[in-house]
């Protein structure tokens, strides 16, 4: 069938795995994004600038301090969690009461400050990082390499352990309905400002771990995250940002078609996320998961 | 029926520009034709034509974007897309087709006007958040589309475009010369601008800003208005792009990228958003400050971040908006 199309196997399996790497990101990137939205009201522009600091953070802890790979997954989302919550602490939570716009607009001057400050002190080029998990296995039809495999595997469980976190679990409970209504779940005697704190924080880290997953597969550059934000931010608007697991089908599911695209028509494999967006505005505005307020 | 329909703002939410209306009257004017008369003299008294003529090109650029967030309380993240294509329309039609410089500046408005028709139709159908979103994302399709074309030239852009004689007769390789056109240019665009606002029509665009389902129910259609002011906004924007280009001889990827949405931004939310005369203030500041701090590399980038957080955080209003605030309590 391959044959007939004109495109080898290898060549299709290989852009479909791609495919699902970079779904995999979008998904981690427009989940938190959601979250964060849901509480706060707040697109984070800050997201891309705080995935590429998970990335620096996992090639500093290696380089400079020798401290593995499998350590800064845990450490380093921590760790850009807790910058998460000192930014919402310090900046955001005074602008709640103001129209979104302004959260918006503060989180993207967040970004070109810490954007500028890691390319004024790693340049504008790429850093390259060792692979964790090096060898593949040959599948007949493809190549998998391990790395690559684990990624797709590690995020799709860090996606939906997210998503019975927050629909499933107490927890979770609270946080919804904070979302609908803060006020009620305030006079429940629950700290809601605590709350908005710590979400932001747990968005920021998922960012983060983006981040720390992407650094062995892509190369460790200052602007890999401000190329990636503008991306996902169209993924969320075709998702709608009403639904968890919304953002993480439409997450992968838009890596993958990305990835077909490459096979079948690389020209347009930059922008074709950009026209679903077009499509999908046309046909439901909200997106496809959106609620209808 | 789309404002129902959306995830929009309560109504109810502070507006984004919450500036006092005074500069909309007489103020404004006279501060208009006091800068005007500044402008016309600054060459003669160690004002750099080239530089007076880069902070006319984005003052005009910062006006017709804050049309939009000023008036209609609409955020365009993608303003660049127009300034950018028009550069680029403008800098071919002059140096291939060897067009003179007002059908050049006229080619690349009249393609940024039916880009912002085509955006502004599909970005209209969300608000607010969702609405910078969109135009941010049709903005990094339109620079991707920039990046590929033959006619953009890639990475290299469209260099040493000629500076071809004005109506045939003017000629435009003097700077000082140049300097006045685009003065000129600048007058025709910021008057538009005033007149528009100051119009009927820009009186709905207010009431549509101010509380969009209440103009809605007094049985205006919300999304016709909004989408002329998007096309008025989008051909102005390519008006001081088609300007820039002929006047830096340069059309690039700078001008079609996002930073530069950020930076049309910021100017104007430095100046102050829905002031008249706020976004002319924020792109002479912003302007300056990158010259100034031009040898210092990345750390414009920090500076425009760190403006943008103090601006946000301190001074919404901006510097007009502050001042005219200030004004409004003496009195």
């Amino acid at each position: 069938m391959f044959e007939l199309l004109g495109i080898p196997p290898q060549a299709f399996f290989g852009q479909l795995l791609l495919g699902l790497i970079n779904g995999a990101f979008y998904a981690l990137l427009s989940l938190g994004l959601a979250v964060i939205f849901g509480l706060l009201n707040v697109i984070n522009f800050t997201h891309g600038a705080q995935y590429m600091m998970g990335a620096f953070g996992a090639w500093m802890l290696l380089n400079w301090f020798g401290i593995p790979f499998w350590v800064s997954l845990v450490v380093v989302p921590l760790l850009v969690g807790a910058f998460g919550v000192v930014l919402e602490r310090v900046f955001l939570k005074h602008l709640y009461h103001l129209d979104h716009l302004y959260g918006l607009l503060l989180t993207f001057g967040l970004a070109l400050i810490i954007e500028g400050l890691y390319r004024q002190q790693f340049g504008s080029s790429g850093q390259p990082f060792v692979n964790p998990i090096p060898g593949g296995t040959n599948l007949g039809f493809m190549f998998l390499p391990h790395y690559r495999a684990f990624i797709v595997v590690f995020s799709l469980v860090v996606c939906l352990a997210t998503w019975y976190m927050i629909e499933r679990t107490k927890l979770g409970s609270y946080l919804r309905a904070a979302t609908e209504r803060p006020d009620l779940v305030q006079a429940f005697g629950i700290n809601v400002p605590r709350m908005i704190t710590l979400t932001y924080g747990f968005g920021v880290a998922l960012a983060a771990l983006a981040g720390v997953l992407a650094a062995p597969a892509y190369q460790v550059s200052p602007l890999m995250g401000s190329n990636l934000i503008i991306i996902v931010f169209a993924v969320v608007v075709i998702g709608g940002m009403g639904s968890i697991m919304g953002s993480i089908l439409t997450g992968f599911g838009l890596g993958i078609i990305e990835g077909l695209t490459k096979v079948f028509y690389p020209e347009a494999s930059s922008i074709v996320i950009f026209v679903i967006m077009v499509i999908v505005l046309m046909i439901k505005p909200a997106g496809l998961f959106g609620k209808q307020k | 029926m789309n404002a129902s329909a959306t995830g929009t703002a309560p109504a109810s939410s502070p507006s984004v520009t919450a500036a006092p209306h005074v500069e909309s009257g007489n103020r404004g004017l006279l501060l208009f034709l006091g800068f005007v008369a500044l402008m016309a003299v600054a060459p003669f008294v160690g004002g750099y034509p080239v530089f007076l003529m880069k902070v006319l090109c984005f003052a005009l650029f910062a006006c017709a974007f804050n049309l939009l967030i000023g008036y209609v309380g609409l955020l365009s993240f993608g303003h660049a897309m127009f300034f950018g294509m028009s550069a680029y329309v403008s800098a071919h039609v002059v140096k291939v087709l060897g067009w003179n410089p007002e059908f050049g500046i006229l080619a690349g408005a009249a393609v940024a006007a039916v880009l912002g028709l085509v955006v502004g139709l599909i970005a209209i159908r969300r608000q607010g958040i969702y609405f910078a979103m969109v135009t941010l994302a049709l903005s990094q399709m339109v620079f991707f589309f920039c990046l590929q074309a033959p006619f953009t030239g890639g990475e290299d852009g469209i260099q040493s475009v000629p500076r071809r004689a004005l109506f045939g007769l003017i000629d435009t390789k003097n700077d000082l010369t140049m300097f006045y056109v685009v003065l000129a240019i600048f007058v025709i665009g910021f008057a538009i601008i005033y007149r528009t606002i100051h119009s009927p029509f820009g009186q709905v665009l207010k009431a549509i800003r101010e509380n969009e389902p209440r103009a809605i129910s007094l049985g205006y259609q919300v999304d016709r208005y909004k989408l002329v002011a998007f096309v008025l906004s989008a051909t102005l924007a390519g008006v001081a792009g088609g300007t820039k280009s002929l006047v830096f001889q340069l059309a690039s990827l700078t001008d079609v990228a996002w930073q530069m949405s950020g930076e049309v931004v910021l100017m104007t939310l430095v100046g102050g958003m829905g002031t008249v005369f706020g976004p002319v203030v924020g792109a002479a500041v912003i302007i300056g400050m990158q010259n100034y701090l031009s040898g210092l590399g990345e750390w414009v980038l920090v500076v425009q971040g760190a403006i943008f957080v103090l601006t946000v955080m301190l001074f919404r209003r901006g510097i007009v908006g502050e001042i005219a605030a200030r004004l409004v309590r003496k009195a």
